[in-house]
């Protein structure tokens, strides 16, 4: 990945458990990306090949994705009545009893975050009043960042008093289309002023840089300025989350980490569907990050249907009998 | 027994195993006994029984029977008796029946890969996802080839029956590189597996018949060495295809020394693995896992030689660590596992013993902190603190150990990796096209993969330089391995001395022939010279009498002249038409030289003149028209099939027409790039002296041909041992003993025995290929 160390690294005391911070754009860091597509993909494509986990080891694998999934709607037809059963199920996203049989119904199972538009913000903290469920808001113009900076900051202030405790931002993929990652990296440190306490995830669209070498360097620009997460996809460019995109952006969490001692999370977004889908990013984080990946603090999967296909292989788990969607209480 | 919730504490893989059920229910079928398969049937061996086990347990699988001297005689029998009608089949017929092998080895991918880790130890990751998908391939390609042979193929024949010895690293996968290309060409075969893997082979005899090939075309006998020894001395054997260690290859060379059978030998290997500070590090350093760490390291092209920039080498170094901490020894058929058992505890031994003997050397060594099972298992491992003149720098180890080297440019990277005598494979890794593609050509291997590694496929020939063999397997270039040129109707040669009265120069000045040394007449060292007389016993002339120091000196010249290779083909082919034009300003006096020597008519003396300058052309004509072919593998990039020059050629002229086949041999040699030692005609070679002129006043740069006169045979054998000749091409009358005296640095050796210098057939590409050898670089590319 990046082949200049221009930052020393942090002694690994104290302010390694800590929030990434903004550092100082670099320039030279963000030049000395180097990413082999081919490479990339072969690895990518053969990872699910060499990983696999089967009986109990699955059933708490796809366990870990549920509590790391942001259960999302981001729809033009979003409701409050919608969002109200998003959240419901986010606070019980598998059947009680299939979760006794596991022997894990004691452990408040929940998902990662509800994630929304703006305007579901206030249905979707009232929903989850009485849990430790955060509320994620996509803002900044989601999902193209186009509209005007004041407005997307404004925004971004609106949905964090709204009661939003994690914010995923869109950067202007025209800034990294024209090589100018001092402005990807000069909004990203507005976003992240803007959004306070709150956690902010920076979303690349992948989908729109056209080369993994430009995923790399947005990633890092946002990284430089304090993204709290990197993450593929909005779910609306032509092409989402892939393994591809995640290996890359996983690398250079890992060089950051090495280079700064702070620890970037990870969300992949859009298309994740199937219970196979989220494993083998779940694989990833492990072979490249490490198990401290793979907890919803440093981990998260940005989709919608994903929950029903692994409450169905969680259930023939216990069961034995392949599973039907119409079982599944719906979000 | 871990919880749910507990894993939920630990994310732990867990097990993850592959059954292996349907294979113990198949060598159970087989009463765990199993036979050798000759003439379509289970024959029963007449040599002792031995096991075959499972490396990772310890436990038997099979008995097998070693095949006994008549054993294999009935098995080159049944080949003999099935090769002329499979050779007369109709291309397609032949392409059914591959294509029926193809499907089937499909049809039973999972029983074959886990019958392959059962018994060799590999992942069943590998063999499920790698091995067998390439077995099936190589047969669907090379059934493509039998139905395109005739037409693409004119002019060319089956060998017959090919005997194939093959390793335990790749048991299946070398078995299909070996019979696909073999019976597409219409050979039958006589297969014997490694003794420590044959049980995939014997599947492979099952489905044959289920294939309904006609019985003989593949016979299938087991056994160990000695099987194998018995095997390569069968005298009704037309080519021998052997995989395996360099030490067997060069017995098998000293074996067959001048029977005339064919040999390819794909030996072993010390690879490098080239990693520039301007690769992406990452995908390098998951390259090197690919490299030694694929198949346990017993993989003859390994990337076994890590060479890295010196300014990314310690953080290269650090990467290639954590990633090592993440790799998983373990029980081959859990599918979780990367690095499976060693073959045999013998293998083991072997590898345990190199590393304590680096370590000695003062090697550092580095192995992550998971644990490795007890038994025939061996851990992932780096050896750092070793220099080129370290004995883990030159041995192959073939084992999952990588040595590491650093570098500081790319003339050193270069330098460094052809620090070997082996020559198979290298990988280059570099974001900078420039810089891998400028090394590509530079290193001598028979595969470069540029940001890859240990990449196959049917469409690319695979096979090496130096002494890691030669001859190819896959592509078009690996097909010319099986045929022979079907023999041409010879023009009649008119070499009988005439009657017409002999010319003698009586009234010239002397003329003292010398040799011809880096561009300069040289007085031979001996301080010698040797009468040249005619038919009738007079007098024509006097050359030097060559020796041992002035093959030295002209090997010496011909190696430093190596920006030959470099110059452009347009370059070498004006060079070419120069000599041609110089020759035929004294066409006259070259004619009245043939016919003082060798007492032929002057019509006949003159059409050899003239064929000579015809020759001259068409090699200047080829110089820049021997393309190589871009190949077409499953891959987004492309395979590049290089024509490269041999390096230095040696050439050992026949008596026959003394200027038209000196001129027919270096100047296709010349043409591809090489340089050349030529020792002319030993009974005429004053119309080789007489082209020193031409030479010198044809601009052909010093050191690319140099001509030494004297005793062919022994000259020829101090050109076979001197190791800085990469080719013989030898027509004299011992070529035993120079196929014997090769075998020390395997040597391309070409005798033919003689040949119809006045015709066509001695022209073109057949000449060409035994010019030059195929390089595959491959390079998958992507924004």
């Amino acid at each position: 990945m990046s082949n200049v160390h221009s930052i020393s690294p942090r002694e690994a005391s104290g302010s390694e458990e800590g929030r990434n911070p903004v550092a100082a754009y670099d320039n030279d860091l963000i030049e000395s990306v180097r990413v082999n597509r081919s490479a990339a993909e072969r690895r990518a494509a053969t990872l699910p090949g060499r990983r696999t986990v089967k009986k109990q080891w699955q059933a708490a694998w796809l366990v870990r994705a549920i509590q790391c999934i942001d259960l999302t709607t981001l729809s033009g037809d979003d409701t409050p009545g919608r969002v109200r059963r998003l959240c419901a199920k986010a606070r019980q996203p598998v059947r009680q009893e299939l979760l006794d049989a596991m022997g894990i119904g004691g452990i408040g199972l929940t998902t990662g975050a509800v994630c929304v538009y703006h305007a579901m913000v206030t249905t979707a903290v009232e929903a989850l009043r009485g849990t430790n469920i955060p509320v994620a808001a996509v803002s900044t113009g989601f999902p193209a960042g186009l509209s005007p900076l004041n407005l997307r900051i404004k925004e971004i202030e609106a949905s964090v008093a709204a009661g939003a405790r994690e914010i995923d931002i869109v950067i202007d993929r025209g800034h990294v289309l024209t090589g100018n990652f001092r402005a990807v990296y000069d909004e990203m440190k507005l976003f992240r002023e803007a959004c306070g306490p709150a956690h902010v995830k920076a979303i690349i669209g992948a989908g729109d840089l056209g080369t993994l070498v430009n995923v790399a360097k947005a990633s890092l620009a946002c990284m430089m300025a304090g993204a709290d997460f990197i993450k593929t996809s909005t779910g609306k460019e032509p092409v989402n989350a892939t393994m591809s995109f995640a290996l890359v952006m996983c690398r250079v969490i890992r060089d950051w980490r090495q280079m700064t001692g702070y620890k970037v999370g990870f969300k992949p977004a859009g298309g994740i569907s199937t219970a196979k889908d989220a494993m083998n990013y779940e694989f990833i984080m492990k072979e490249e990050l490490g198990n401290d990946w793979l907890k919803p603090d440093l981990f998260r999967l940005g989709a919608s249907s994903l929950l029903t296909d692994i409450e169905r292989q969680l259930e023939h788990f216990v069961s034995g009998h392949y599973s039907a969607s119409y079982r599944h209480p719906m979000a | 027994m871990s919880s749910v919730a507990q894993i939920l504490e630990t994310m732990e893989y867990g097990p993850a195993p592959e059954s292996d059920a349907p294979v113990q229910a198949w060598l159970e079928k087989h009463g765990r006994s199993f036979e050798l398969y000759i003439g379509g049937g289970w024959i029963k061996g007449t040599g002792r029984r031995f096991d075959s086990t499972n490396p990772a347990t310890g436990k038997k699988l099979a008995s097998l029977v070693e095949a006994a001297p008549g054993d294999v005689d009935a098995a080159v029998k049944a080949a003999r008796a099935a090769q002329p009608g499979w050779a007369k089949l109709s291309g397609h017929a032949r392409a059914k029946y591959l294509y029926a092998l193809a499907r089937l080895v499909q049809k039973h991918a999972r029983l074959f890969a886990v019958l392959e880790t059962l018994d060799n130890g590999k992942p069943i990751r590998e063999t499920r996802d790698i091995d067998i998908p390439l077995v099936a391939r190589h047969f669907y390609h090379h059934a493509g080839w039998a139905e395109l042979l005739e037409s693409e193929f004119p002019d060319h024949a089956p060998l017959g029956v090919v005997e194939q010895v093959i390793p335990w690293n790749f048991p299946l996968l070398m078995l299909a590189w070996k019979i696909a290309p073999a019976l597409a060409c219409g050979n039958t075969v006589v297969l014997k597996p490694a003794e420590d893997t044959s049980l995939t082979a014997l599947l492979f005899a099952e489905i044959c018949g289920e294939a309904k090939l006609p019985k003989g075309v593949v016979n299938i006998v087991t056994g160990a060495g000695e099987t194998g020894r018995v095997l390569v001395e069968h005298p009704d054997i037309d080519k021998i295809a052997f995989t395996g260690s360099t030490e067997v290859g060069r017995a098998i060379r000293i074996a067959t020394a001048g029977t005339g059978k064919r040999l390819t030998l794909e030996l072993g290997g010390k690879s490098p693995f080239v990693v520039f500070e301007n690769a992406d590090l990452d995908a390098a350093v998951e390259g090197a896992v690919d490299a030694i760490w694929f198949n346990q390291g017993q993989v003859c092209c390994a990337g076994s030689r890590l060479l890295v920039q010196e300014s990314v080498e310690e953080r290269f170094l650090a990467r290639l660590r954590a990633r090592m901490e993440t790799l998983r020894v373990g029980d081959p058929l859990d599918k979780v596992t990367d690095i499976g058992a060693i073959v045999s505890m013998k293998q083991r031994a072997q590898i345990d013993a190199k590393v304590k003997k680096g370590l000695a050397e003062g090697a550092t060594l580095f192995q992550p902190k998971a644990a490795c099972p007890d038994g025939c298992f061996y851990p992932p491992t780096l050896l750092t603190n070793v220099e080129p003149a370290s004995t883990l720098a030159q041995e192959e180890i073939f084992g999952p150990v990588l040595v590491s080297m650093s570098f500081r440019t790319p003339a050193e990277a270069a330098q460094l990796a052809n620090n070997t005598r082996y020559g198979l494979a290298a990988s280059i890794w570099s974001e900078d096209i420039n810089v891998a593609l400028d090394l590509a050509p530079k290193i001598k291997a028979g595969v470069v993969w540029i940001n890859c590694t240990n990449q196959f496929d049917a469409s690319s020939g695979f096979g090496g330089y130096r002494e890691s063999g030669f001859g190819r397997e896959g592509g078009r270039e690996g097909i010319f391995e099986y045929l022979k040129e079907k023999a041409t109707k010879a023009t009649a040669v008119m070499a009988a001395p005439s009657s017409e009265p002999q010319l003698e120069d009586t009234d010239a000045i002397d003329r003292t022939a010398k040799l011809f040394i880096g561009g300069k007449q040289a007085r031979p060292d001996s301080g010698y010279s040797r009468a040249i007389l005619s038919p009738s016993g007079a007098l024509v002339g006097h050359v030097g009498e060559g020796s041992r120091k002035d093959i030295r000196n002209a090997v010496e010249a011909a190696v430093k002249s190596e920006g030959w290779a470099n110059t452009t083909g347009h370059a070498r082919a004006q060079i070419l038409y120069y000599c041609a034009e110089n020759l035929s300003a004294r066409a006259v006096e070259f004619t009245d030289r043939i016919r003082a020597m060798t007492g032929v008519t002057k019509a006949i003396a003159g059409k050899q003149v003239d064929l000579t300058i015809r020759r001259l052309f068409t090699a200047a004509a080829w110089a820049d028209k021997f393309d190589g072919a871009v190949h077409n593998p499953p891959l987004r990039g492309v395979v590049l099939a290089m024509n490269e020059p041999m390096g230095v050629i040696g050439i050992a002229c026949p008596d026959d027409a003394p200027l038209l086949a000196f001129a027919s041999l270096w100047a296709p040699a010349v043409a591809m790039g090489n340089r050349v030692v030529i020792v002319p005609s030993e009974k005429y070679p004053l119309s080789a002296t007489d082209f020193y002129q031409v030479l010198e006043t044809s601009d052909m740069p010093a050191g690319v041909v140099n001509i030494v006169t004297g005793p062919r045979d022994s000259l020829a054998l101090t050109l076979a041992e001197h190791h800085g000749v990469d080719a013989l091409w030898y027509f004299g009358g011992d070529g035993k003993k120079i196929e014997e005296a090769s075998a020390d640095d395997l040597k391309r050796i070409w005798a033919p025995g003689a040949l119809d210098w006045f015709g066509a057939g001695v022209e073109g590409r057949a000449i060409l290929r035994r010019a030059t050898q195929v390089k595959n670089v491959w390079i998958p590319y992507g924004a």
